[in-house]
């Protein structure tokens, strides 16, 4: 008996050990990042590794306020990222409703379209985007920046799933009482859908904040760009002199807090909106 | 842009009436069908603009030599037919030798990364998951906090990072390490390790392997393994995409039921054996999963390359993704660079198609065993 206590306790110090380990791999590059936004840039190439800016200065961010666009970066990622958001939980679940609820023709065909789409991958897309775009005369503009994003296949799919999952006859005694579809869509289910909205609403928030790939292809014009090309066009070298990293740190430092802050407050729709993403496999 | 959709959802009231003329049964049926396709009309309208369009524009531009001035469907636009296809694959030349490089790289790239991500996922799902550790909501929340931030964001932090006067150096050096000039490092890691074992010198490698190759590359070269500076590349992923994988299997973990566990206590199988014969079978599904994800996701790696090598040094770090943007956007060679996405394409599709084709042949195997 002594003997197996024993085990179980060096092996609870063992998991203990790995855990806290990767835990200071995961989290100590962010300690990093932060920490070496408020250094001094010799301070920062002299003591990367330290969590303790000696001297502390907020001279970084100062910089990247008044000698970078990026309020106008940051403006830009704002307006996207609303848009974004409000039209992909919009149009993404009045689709997954249609094709959970509403019996139309076509909707099995539909469906697996939305399936398929889902497969290709996005890179792909890059070059086809633009040309689109291009063709179009919308490239280089908010039009472009908003509109091919605001619809996500992936956001339809995690809708259908939970509409799937609400019992009919909450709908059913909205019909009787004489409802036509959009008033029991509106008024009766979307409220129920809250947990999925929420989840929608993260997912879509994190995803539209965080792109930049689709940037690229879209807009060229500085007084377009959102945060996270604002910051690329930074690394890649519009900066001029020296490599000013406490000012690129702080500059990401600004593009990962409204991600974390919406983490820390919402993890758990987070952590449902990845399994989402494995149940569709 | 949500306003004029808006609009027209509620439609179907205005509708019913004039369908409702025919006979309750068949109105019903016919307001269904027209709720049902003015609900999903948005998302339709926009992923035929903006998927279906695009890859149909494409098939065509990749058949011609357009330079990006007015519209690709002039009649002055050069079609070229499948050159820019054959180019990557049979003409000897800069294209070939390009494209070759950026799937060698992205090769290496995937095959690193996706079974170290997998088996770290794996791991640390498997310890947050067990019953006798407390403060597993933290853990799980910093191991997958990274997969939710910006990649662009996250790229720079590891630029500083590695860079040469930066925190990994910094931290070999505490050990007695002098560490490598990351960024500026094209070297071979395959390369190294050959001459490290004193197989093969590096600076001078025997003539079998330089003389030729398939495809444009000596064997030397095929043979180069990710340079130095893919392997921050490398570390950069498998950090950022290990917490979403180990979700995928916390979920399923979780769903395990903890008799069965018991039960092969019970028979006095040891922790090893437990998990090599009752979780990791339950975890198939899962595994299969993240390894699908990855093998897809590895192959589209962009953001990355763009952020910190933009393809340097020496097109160590260029990738079939970043080829493709770079040869429409950067040389106006719109034809080419749409080709190199379809190939891409083609690769991810083969690849996935291969995987599922290797699973499924393992499966009757193991049912006809059990019965």
């Amino acid at each position: 008996m002594k003997r197996r206590d024993s085990r179980s306790l060096a092996s609870t110090f063992a998991g203990y050990f790995v855990l806290v380990f990767f835990a200071l791999v995961f989290i100590y590059p962010f300690v990093i990042q932060v920490a070496n936004s408020f250094k001094t840039e010799p301070d920062a190439a002299a003591n990367a590794l330290s969590p303790i800016p000696h001297p502390f200065t907020t001279g970084g961010y100062e910089k990247v306020f008044l000698n970078t666009d990026l309020p106008l970066w940051l403006g830009n990622s704002v307006l996207v990222t609303i848009l974004v958001t409000a039209g992909r939980v919009l149009l993404c679940s009045m689709a997954g409703y249609a094709l959970a609820r509403i019996r139309f023709r076509g909707r099995k065909a539909l469906f697996s379209a939305v399936i398929g789409v889902m497969a290709v991958p996005p890179v792909v897309l890059f070059v086809p985007k633009f040309l689109v775009l291009n063709q179009f005369g919308i490239y280089d503009s908010y039009t472009a920046l908003v509109l091919p994003l605001i619809v996500d296949a992936a956001g339809v799919f995690i809708m259908k799933q939970f509409f799937e999952s609400v019992p009919v006859s909450v709908e059913e005694a909205a019909r009787i009482d004489g409802a036509g579809v959009w008033r029991t869509f509106w008024s009766v289910v979307l409220p129920m859908a809250r947990p999925a909205l929420i989840t929608l609403t993260i997912i879509s928030f994190q995803g539209s904040w965080n792109e930049f790939a689709h940037t690229l292809v879209a807009v060229q014009s500085p007084e377009l760009f959102t945060l996270p090309r604002g910051i690329a066009d930074l690394v890649s070298g519009s900066l001029g002199k020296g490599t000013q990293y406490p000012l690129k740190l702080g500059a990401a430092v600004l593009a990962t807090i409204p991600v974390a802050v919406i983490f820390v407050v919402f993890q758990r729709y987070f952590v449902r909106g990845a399994n989402e993403g494995a149940d569709k496999g | 842009m949500a306003d004029p959709v808006a609009d027209t959802a509620p439609a179907p009231a205005p509708v019913s009436p004039r369908a409702a003329r025919p006979g309750p049964r068949l109105s019903a049926a016919v307001r269904e069908n027209i709720a049902g396709w003015l609900f999903v009309a948005p998302v339709v309208v926009i992923l035929g603009l903006f998927l279906l369009l695009p890859i149909l524009m494409a098939m065509w531009v990749s058949l011609t030599d357009w330079n990006g001035q007015g519209s690709p469907f002039r009649s002055g636009v050069p079609f070229v037919g499948l050159d820019n296809y054959t180019r990557l694959f049979t003409e000897d030349g800069l294209a070939r030798q390009d494209f070759m490089t950026s799937v060698r790289n992205n090769f290496y790239y995937v095959v690193i990364v996706v079974p170290a991500q997998t088996v770290l996922a794996l791991g640390l799902a498997v310890i947050v998951n067990s019953r006798m550790l407390k403060g597993k909501t933290f853990f799980r929340a910093a191991f997958f906090f990274p997969s939710v931030t910006s990649s662009v964001a996250i790229s720079v932090v590891f630029l500083f990072i590695f860079a040469n006067s930066g925190a990994v150096t910094g931290l070999l050096k505490l050990f007695g390490i002098d560490g490598p000039q990351w960024f500026s490092d094209s070297r071979g890691v395959l390369h190294l390790l050959l001459g490290g074992l004193g197989l093969v010198d590096p600076a001078d490698p025997p003539a079998a392997l330089t003389g030729g190759g398939p495809f444009g590359l000596s064997w030397w070269e095929w043979l180069s393994g990710p340079s130095v500076a893919m392997c921050t590349i490398i570390m950069l992923v498998v950090w950022t995409t290990s917490g979403t994988f180990m979700l995928m299997f916390l979920a399923a973990l979780q769903d395990i039921p903890v008799t069965l566990e018991e039960a092969g206590m019970l028979d006095g199988a040891g922790r090893w054996q437990r998990f090599r014969h009752i979780t990791l079978p339950l975890l198939k599904p899962t595994l299969f999963l993240v390894l699908t994800l990855g093998l897809i996701a590895t192959w589209q790696v962009f953001d990355q390359v763009y952020v910190m090598s933009k393809g340097n040094p020496a097109k160590t770090t260029l990738t079939p993704a970043f080829l493709s943007y770079q040869t429409a956007f950067g040389s106006f060679e719109y034809g080419s660079g749409t080709a190199i996405s379809f190939v891409l394409f083609a690769i991810i599709v083969v690849l996935a198609l291969l995987q599922r084709w290797i699973m499924r042949d393992r499966d009757p195997a193991r049912r006809t065993r059990r019965s």
